[in-house]
């Protein structure tokens, strides 16, 4: 049985649509990303899923049960949620929030066991509103933990932390999934997502536009680097698309209006064959990089638009 | 039993709310400096002694400052006619007498202070020349506990830090849980949603009783405004009245997705009450066709409760009436709120 199984899933608030017929499945022990750019629908999607969210249309079932049945409070007991910018009670400390939400669970862990899961031991009298960013965010998450949860929903857990601190929350989602937790977690860092996930589904404009392993996904660019150069103004003249479609090694272009992407299969023999293109125009390099193919990449070429900015 | 959801809740409450020290101020602060300053202002010290001025004449001008100061209620200077002027204008002296024949006796006649002057300096004046008194009367002095201002105004104090306490203390958090998402927090987790609203409840509860004792303790102190009923009268509806204003307060917070729009409602809940419900003066000032709305606002109903109690002595059951308009209101809110409360 799969721990999240969702179909025609709809949502509109007044003129706009924020989830369009959308199908998921996440199964047990698995952990799944939803991909996609602010205003995708993966907050709203992931706030039905969790029961706060009232659907337009469509089923919904987690762990086998379905909301609004009359049990909702016995599902709730085998969840844990974050919920993205939730603000935790600024004058509590650290151990009183987590007993706090503790006194909420049947069968719920030990204070000390999480905050040693979660590494603020050192923090636990400390008032919230003391707190970095990024151990705030911890703290949330040891909050959905406290409960010994079968699932777990993180909606955006690292956005707007520093490296260190998405990587210490990084390994609290793999500690959990080793123990045989579920996770379903969004976010816009596709670095994050081929670190955590099993498969992936990229959102945009409330519909999954791609769905698959982070592995497959890159796959399906057809080649593993990409190439971005960009022209110092006013040198020569630029290289058609088809100039460069044309170079040897090159699978696809994507003209941006301040650089230009090639995806190749192998950047030894596509990079001098664009240098020696530019050469003759006459036209001269501000900036060439080459990177392999990120799930960043897959979203631009199915979109067109930069993920950040989209 | 510690772990249980509505003891941690409260307990949440409780420290959220003393570790805030603006709130501590407000709910026990303000109302005891609220009550030394005007049970100083308005000491029932009478009138004291007149400041009345002889305008300064060729002649006997001193004597008859003289005779006028001999009088217990009178203090009088002599004055020169710009001094003298300016004196009555501002209100230094109650009356400026003008030497001569007739004598003038100057003075603002819509001011209680001066015609009291006029009647005493009168009076003064008469006797210094012999005159008789022919019917014969003796002064007999009251000054008893109770009948004071300040005696009026501990209750209405204790029945608006009630109304304030009960609407700020669970209004604003309320609001502030739901601006910062924590209340769909809350709801992500198997809470029961009456364990979230007794929680509010309870710690009010709480600091009721510190918050009661020290008005009534203090007015004690200082002033000796005593308990005529019983204590345990007193306890009663001061929960009564405190859980009656944290459903109002329920009430008032239940859509309000800011903190500047539950200020506002607030505000216009209690503004109407601190004006109308005989807080700092008796409502019965107001026109008769008012008094049915002014007695069915619940702090006008609860001040007459406490002051039933604080100052006649008066027993619980003969306060059917205004406790039962306490009890509706209470009562009506929560359950207004519970129906229309926005969760997320």
């Amino acid at each position: 049985m799969p721990a999240i199984r969702c179909s025609s899933l709809g949502k509109r608030y007044g003129d706009v649509v924020a989830v369009a017929g959308l199908d998921l499945t996440v199964e047990t022990g698995e952990c799944f990303g939803l991909l996609g750019p602010n205003g995708a629908g993966k907050t709203t999607t992931i706030e039905i899923l969790e029961g706060l969210t009232l659907p337009d249309a469509g089923e919904v079932e987690v762990l086998g049960m379905r909301w609004g049945m009359g049990h909702d409070r016995a599902l709730r007991q085998r969840l844990g949620i974050q919920l993205q910018e939730t603000q935790l009670a600024d004058k509590l400390t650290v151990e009183e929030t987590l007993r706090l939400f503790r006194s909420f669970y049947r069968d719920a862990q030990d204070v000390d066991d999480v905050l040693a899961l979660v590494e603020l031991e050192e923090k636990r009298r400390s008032w919230v509103n003391k707190l970095s960013g990024g151990q705030k965010q911890r703290l949330a998450v040891a909050c959905a933990l406290v409960s010994r949860p079968e699932f777990l929903f993180l909606d955006e857990p690292t956005t707007g932390l520093d490296p260190q601190s998405r990587r210490q929350l990084w390994d609290v989602v793999t500690a959990f999934r080793a123990r045989g937790g579920s996770v379903l977690l969004t976010t816009h860092y596709m670095e994050e997502a081929e670190r955590l996930c099993d498969r992936v589904a990229i959102m945009d404009h409330g519909k999954i536009i791609a769905l698959g392993t982070p592995r497959e996904l890159i796959a399906s660019l057809g080649a593993e680097h990409v190439v971005e150069f960009a022209l110092a103004d006013g040198a020569g003249r630029a290289p058609s698309v088809d100039e460069l479609a044309a170079l040897p090694g090159v699978q696809a272009v994507r003209p941006a209006p301040d650089r230009c992407a090639l995806t190749v299969t192998a950047v030894h023999r596509a990079v001098p064959a664009l240098l020696a293109l530019l050469e003759r125009r006459g036209a001269e390099l501000s900036m060439l990089a080459t990177h392999h193919a990120t799930l960043e990449d897959v979203f631009v070429s199915l979109t067109g638009r930069q993920l950040r900015d989209a | 039993m510690r772990d249980h959801p509505l003891a941690q809740l409260t307990l949440a409450r409780m420290r959220e709310f003393y570790r805030e020290p603006e709130a501590i101020f407000w709910v026990f602060g303000f109302p005891i400096v609220l009550a030394f300053a005007l049970g100083i202002a308005f000491k029932n010290r009478g009138p004291g002694e007149l400041k009345v001025g002889v305008a300064q004449a060729a002649k006997g001008d001193s004597a008859l400052a003289a005779t006028l100061d001999r009088s217990p209620a009178l203090a009088a200077t002599v004055l020169d006619t710009g001094a003298a002027r300016v004196a009555l204008r501002t209100g230094r002296i109650a009356l400026l007498v003008v030497p001569g024949d007739p004598l003038v006796y100057r003075y603002d006649s819509t001011r209680t202070e001066s015609r009291l002057a006029r009647l005493e300096v009168d009076e003064a004046l008469q006797r210094a020349q012999g005159r008789a008194d022919p019917l014969l009367a003796r002064d007999e002095r009251v000054a008893e506990p109770g009948s004071r201002y300040i005696d009026f105004l501990i209750p209405g104090l204790l029945g608006m830090n009630l109304m304030g306490s009960g609407l700020w203390g669970v209004g604003f958090s309320v609001v502030q849980a739901r601006t910062k998402r924590l209340l769909k927090r809350f709801m992500a987790t198997p809470m029961r949603k009456s364990h979230y609203l007794l929680s509010f409840v309870l710690s009010r509860l709480t600091f009721l009783f510190v918050e009661v004792a020290a008005l009534v303790g203090f007015g004690w102190w200082i002033f000796d405004v005593g308990v005529r009923g019983s204590v345990a009268a007193l306890a009663g509806i001061t929960i009564l009245g405190s859980l009656s204003f944290s459903g109002l307060g329920m009430l008032v917070a239940s859509r309000a997705r800011t903190i500047e729009a539950v200020s506002g409602l607030m505000n216009l809940v209690m503004l109407p009450m601190w004006i109308l419900s005989g807080t700092f003066f008796s409502y019965a000032r107001f026109p008769d066709a008012m008094q049915p709305v002014v007695r069915a606002l619940p702090l006008t109903a609860l001040n007459d409760a406490l002051r039933a109690v604080m100052i006649e002595g008066a027993p619980l059951l003969h306060l059917g009436a205004p406790l039962g308009v306490v009890t509706a209101w209470g009562v009506v809110s929560f359950a207004v709120a519970l129906k229309i409360f926005r969760w997320r």
